[in-house]
């Protein structure tokens, strides 16, 4: 099969065609996000975040509700959940991270397996993009709207929040309110990359194009126009190759993603291995 | 000129319960250099958070140029200069753009520089000599143009009250020097600045006043008076032969100063 064909084929299916573009979105929305993620060092909180969604994800199902009005509400919940425990108790925030989302992760499956419908779980813990209806697609085009938007007006007061919070804060910068705003998004999309990637692989989605990007640059414009590419990458290709293979959508994003990260990690001009153990050789000799 | 610039009128900070600094009262004058000495855990920081309105005291307020802790974070009145360890070096930001972070609070809502903005940023840099260098990601620096370049924001933000946190921690002469000398220039300017240091023997060379802290405010005034062995030995709980013994004593790593976010 010729290269032109490889790329053509399935593009003759409806299904590919939709399957690809919300990817792409979703590799965009969720990259833009992944570089505050990495910066702020809540790769953990991602964690925590996008498992803790899925009860809400659930009962809004059986509201009849928007999924992505659920996951809000539980994701930010999970927060204030964990915040409160550590404030009120002695126990360590990691420790309070990890028994907190999985408390509302095993709440969500027990909510699947009890009502009655047609939820599919496997879709959920690990996405169903080859067979997203039209609505979630709507879904999805709102909430990366949402990020997009929200990430490009208070862009350079989340990266001072981000890096100094103490100077955001003694200049009257309301660091409260990027918090919530931060995890807002992070709780919208989650909800959008669970239904490309799933629950378990989505933050793959918030966290790896950032890191990825970081070993690549030292400039923030330049990390999240990378962070960006990587992802729309992954994701596209990511889509094609499972189509080919017939392998798990969300499995082959994500194994693309960690590939893009091996490949920096090893060749990046500046904070590469190689170069860095070129640099010791020279410093030694 | 020389109204009252940080007043601070028996406050007591609290955290879970536990007093952090009881019932301390201090007023500066507009063009007062004022250092800050005291152990680590003697509540230095809780002096500064509570300064910038970080810490709502049990009881006590504090007023800066008259004003209430609100208003003075919309006006940006306080700035502040962070020890380095608080900093995130790797973090993708040029000194450029750190220093412009001063300005934010000037800004509207997208944070777009004017050029009154560019045109204190440029005057800060060149300042502390770090034009040159407005390119680099932060990391690339030596530990004094890394203190310089955030002494550069602080310059930039114009507020009429400086705090810095050990600013001469780590730093070569040359920059030390150049602090020292900008200093001295914003204090003609009538600017307010309290320093926390543990470099006791800087401190007589250009402090105005010394305010020595133990949990609570044990002394204050002007530094040849308050500045007495006596005084030493009660703000480090023993006697203290001479400043620099006191100082080798002091020196290592500060574990007071937890990160704040």
């Amino acid at each position: 099969m010729d290269l032109v064909q490889w790329f053509a084929a399935p593009l003759q299916h409806e299904f590919m065609v939709k399957a690809i573009l919300v990817s792409a979105l979703v590799g965009l929305v969720c990259s833009a996000l992944s570089c505050y993620m990495t910066l702020k060092g809540w790769a953990l909180m991602g964690d925590a975040v996008s498992h803790a969604v899925m009860p809400g994800v659930v009962i809004a199902y059986i509201l009849n509700i928007p999924l992505a009005v659920g996951a809000f509400v539980f994701g930010v919940g999970s927060v204030i959940a964990i915040g409160f425990i550590k404030s009120k108790t002695r126990v360590k925030e990691d420790t309070v991270i990890g028994l907190v989302f999985t408390g509302f992760f095993a709440l969500g499956l027990v909510l699947v397996s009890k009502v009655k419908s047609s939820i599919d779980l496997t879709h959920i813990l690990f996405g169903n993009v080859l067979g997203i209806s039209d609505s979630d697609i709507m879904q999805t085009i709102i909430i990366s709207v949402i990020t997009l938007v929200t990430l490009a007006i208070l862009r350079k007061d989340l990266i001072l929040f981000c890096f100094d919070s103490t100077h955001a804060r003694s200049i009257g910068i309301n660091i409260v309110f990027l918090y919530y705003v931060l995890l807002s998004l992070l709780s919208l999309t989650a909800v959008a990359g669970l239904q490309t990637v799933g629950i378990i692989l989505v933050v793959a989605m918030l966290v790896t194009p950032g890191a990825t990007a970081y070993l690549l640059s030292d400039r923030f414009d330049h990390m999240i126009l990378i962070a960006m590419a990587s992802g729309v990458f992954s994701s596209v290709m990511g889509t094609y190759i499972s189509y080919h293979i017939d392998g798990s959508t969300g499995g082959c994003i994500v194994v693309l993603q960690t590939l893009l990260f091996v490949i920096a990690m090893i060749f990046a001009p500046k904070h590469g291995l190689l170069v860095r153990s070129r640099k010791q050789l020279n410093e030694s000799v | 000129m020389n109204a009252i610039s940080i007043d601070v009128k028996n406050v007591t900070v609290a955290y879970h319960g536990k007093v952090a600094l009881h019932s301390a009262s201090l007023q500066l004058k507009a063009g007062t250099i004022c250092g800050l000495v005291g152990m680590n855990g003697a509540g230095k920081s809780t002096l500064f958070k509570a300064i910038m309105g970080f810490v709502k005291p049990v009881t006590g307020q504090i007023l800066i140029n008259g004003l209430p802790i609100h208003q003075i974070q919309k006006k940006c009145l306080v700035a502040y200069v962070p020890q380095s360890e608080e900093v995130d070096w790797n973090f993708p930001v040029s000194v450029h753009d750190v220093v412009m972070m001063g300005r934010y609070g000037y800004m509207n809502l997208l944070r777009i520089p004017r050029s009154p903005d560019k045109q204190a940023v440029r005057e800060s840099l060149e300042r502390v000599e770090m034009w040159q260098m407005r390119d680099r990601q932060i990391g690339e620096l030596s530990g004094g143009q890394k203190k310089r370049t955030f002494f550069a924001r602080a310059l930039a933000q114009q507020g009429m009250v400086l705090l810095l946190d050990e600013p001469f921690a780590g730093v070569d002469i040359k920059t030390e020097k150049m602090m020292i000398n900008l200093l001295i220039a914003l204090r003609q300017a009538g600017h307010t600045i309290l320093i926390s240091t543990h470099d006791l023997a800087s401190i007589t060379t250009f402090c105005d006043q010394v305010v020595l802290i133990n949990r609570s405010i044990l002394a204050y005034g002007d530094t040849s008076e308050v500045f007495t062995e006596e005084n030493l030995a009660r703000t480090f709980g023993g006697s203290v032969g001479d400043f620099s013994s006191a100082k080798n004593r002091l020196t290592p790593v500060n574990q007071e100063e937890q990160s704040w976010t």
